[in-house]
């Protein structure tokens, strides 16, 4: 195996291009992306300091912060980046490689499985269905939650691709495997 | 905007159908006002979220989103979209599988086994893009029942609206202009507040896996939109809406705290001064309530 600069740039570039990873190597530590970002102000993340260390190869240091996950996605360092640095794709592709690893926390393994039971990240109960009536719409909108043949379409591309495997998915009890799933 | 019958596929996502449906019922009763239909994408799923599934894994992301976009591209339709996740999530989608055609090869064998095909034949759009852009600041003005004068409006723009500029090609990520002049048009004013264009701080699962943080986050937000002056803040985007509506029940059980600051989609509000009633929009389904000064 390559250093993980070599992974990012090789999971990254199969969907942004090589290029667009490889911006990463531009990083010159100037702190931008760290003294613009909104997490960093109540939370540990330092953006710039992921990056030296996706640099300098410190694999296990990288994948088991926590900071890795508290970035919202928000882009205002992609925008602001000086070097053309593609910030926020860079740590979602860290966050993937870490997933593949097994650094995937429940909650986040549990949006997983809401995904895998009705397609949705945030599917619809009862009382929203109510509210749904209330306001002169249909108590449940024609999405994958409502027709099963639809929802088999997503759960066919999950079980293509090993998004199951990653999360732990158990088919037979349509939930996470083990203990886990109580949590 | 010209006189031929305009149709848009919907695109509902989660948070909109599944938690706040004013925002869905608000998007089909201003656009057919402007002659613009609305048609259900069956079968839709989630987006799916670009900071959450796009961080677990990419490469199941993808064919997710490209599935969604296909179920348009079957319908002949462009999308319309009522929340910022969905937004980037599907357009970026798009915008990677027209760039990379060895990407859209890999993409569309997985679909193959699903009966499906993305072929980049659709477009996303936002929907205060269309009112703004499609239909026009004119036409809407022209519409205006209620104008909302004396109103002050806090914009909360969201992330993904705007950003990454090379795709969403809004211009200015640092001075933005869509919601203000639809504020404008309806006869209010939008207010300036610290951190205006900071993210809600529910994105990338950071809600998912830290509430509390999330929280905090959001309560700074507020805080800086009441201190302003303003009397409600609008947004583009379902999954901020509810973190600011939701999020003040959470945050007043959490922190001892009593915020009752109005939350309203921007089209919501578009909606009120179009004359449609806060029952109509599903305003009174919602955790913060109107104010008079809003109704009247």
């Amino acid at each position: 195996m390559g250093t993980l600069l070599d992974e990012i740039i090789d999971w990254g570039g199969g969907v942004f291009g090589e290029e667009h990873m490889e911006t990463l190597r531009q990083c010159v530590q100037c702190g931008k992306c760290t003294g613009g970002c909104p997490s960093g102000r109540i939370t540990a993340l330092r953006t710039r300091k992921l990056f030296r260390m996706a640099q300098e190869d410190m694999r296990e240091e990288i994948f088991n912060a926590p900071e890795l996950w508290y970035c919202t996605t928000c882009y205002t360092c992609y925008e602001r980046c000086p070097k053309g640095v593609k910030c926020t794709d860079i740590i979602r592709v860290i966050r993937n490689l870490a997933a593949k690893e097994g650094h995937m926390s429940v909650p986040h393994r549990k949006i997983g499985v809401y995904a895998l039971k009705t397609g949705h990240g945030v599917p619809i109960g009862p009382d929203q269905m109510k509210i749904r009536e209330a306001i002169g719409l249909e108590s449940q909108p024609p999405t994958t939650q409502k027709y099963k043949e639809q929802l088999e379409q997503v759960q066919t591309i999950c079980k293509e691709t090993g998004f199951d495997a990653l999360i732990d998915f158990d088919w037979d009890k349509m939930d996470l495997k083990g203990a886990e799933a109580k949590k | 905007m010209s006189e031929e019958k305009k149709e848009y596929a919907y695109f509902l996502g989660c948070i909109t159908p599944n938690r706040y449906p004013g925002i869905e019922t608000s998007a089909k009763k201003v656009f057919k006002e402007f002659g613009i239909e609305t048609k259900e994408m069956m079968g839709a799923s989630c987006c799916p979220a670009p900071g959450v599934f796009g961080s677990f894994d990419m490469y199941t992301w993808l064919p997710i989103a490209a599935r969604n976009l296909a179920i348009a591209e079957e319908m002949g339709l462009e999308i319309y979209v009522t929340c910022n996740g969905c937004y980037g999530s599907l357009q970026e989608a798009d915008h990677l599988l027209k760039e990379h055609s060895k990407l859209r090869e890999k993409v569309n064998e997985i679909l193959a086994k699903v009966g499906k095909e993305y072929k980049g034949t659709t477009k996303v759009n936002h929907s205060i893009v269309v009112l703004h852009d499609v239909v026009g600041l004119d036409p809407l003005k022209a519409k205006v029942k209620k104008p909302l004068k004396g109103v002050n409006v806090a914009i909360h723009y969201g992330c993904h609206f705007l950003k990454p500029r090379e795709v969403r090609g809004h211009g200015s990520s640092e001075t933005p202009y869509i919601l203000e002049d639809i504020v404008k048009a309806i006869g209010a004013k939008p207010v300036e507040y610290k951190d205006r264009l900071m993210c809600c701080g529910a994105g990338g699962g950071v809600r998912t896996a830290d509430t509390q943080t999330s929280l905090d986050w959001t309560r700074q937000k507020l805080v800086n939109m009441i201190e302003a002056g303003a009397d409600c803040v609008i947004h583009p985007c379902a999954f901020c809406h509810l973190q600011l509506d939701r999020g003040q029940l959470e945050m007043n059980q959490a922190f001892g705290t009593s915020f009752n600051f109005p939350v309203l989609f921007a089209l919501q509000l578009v909606g009120l001064a179009m004359g449609f009633s806060e029952k109509e929009l599903g305003l009174d389904q919602q955790i913060t309530k109107m104010p008079e000064k809003l109704l009247k």
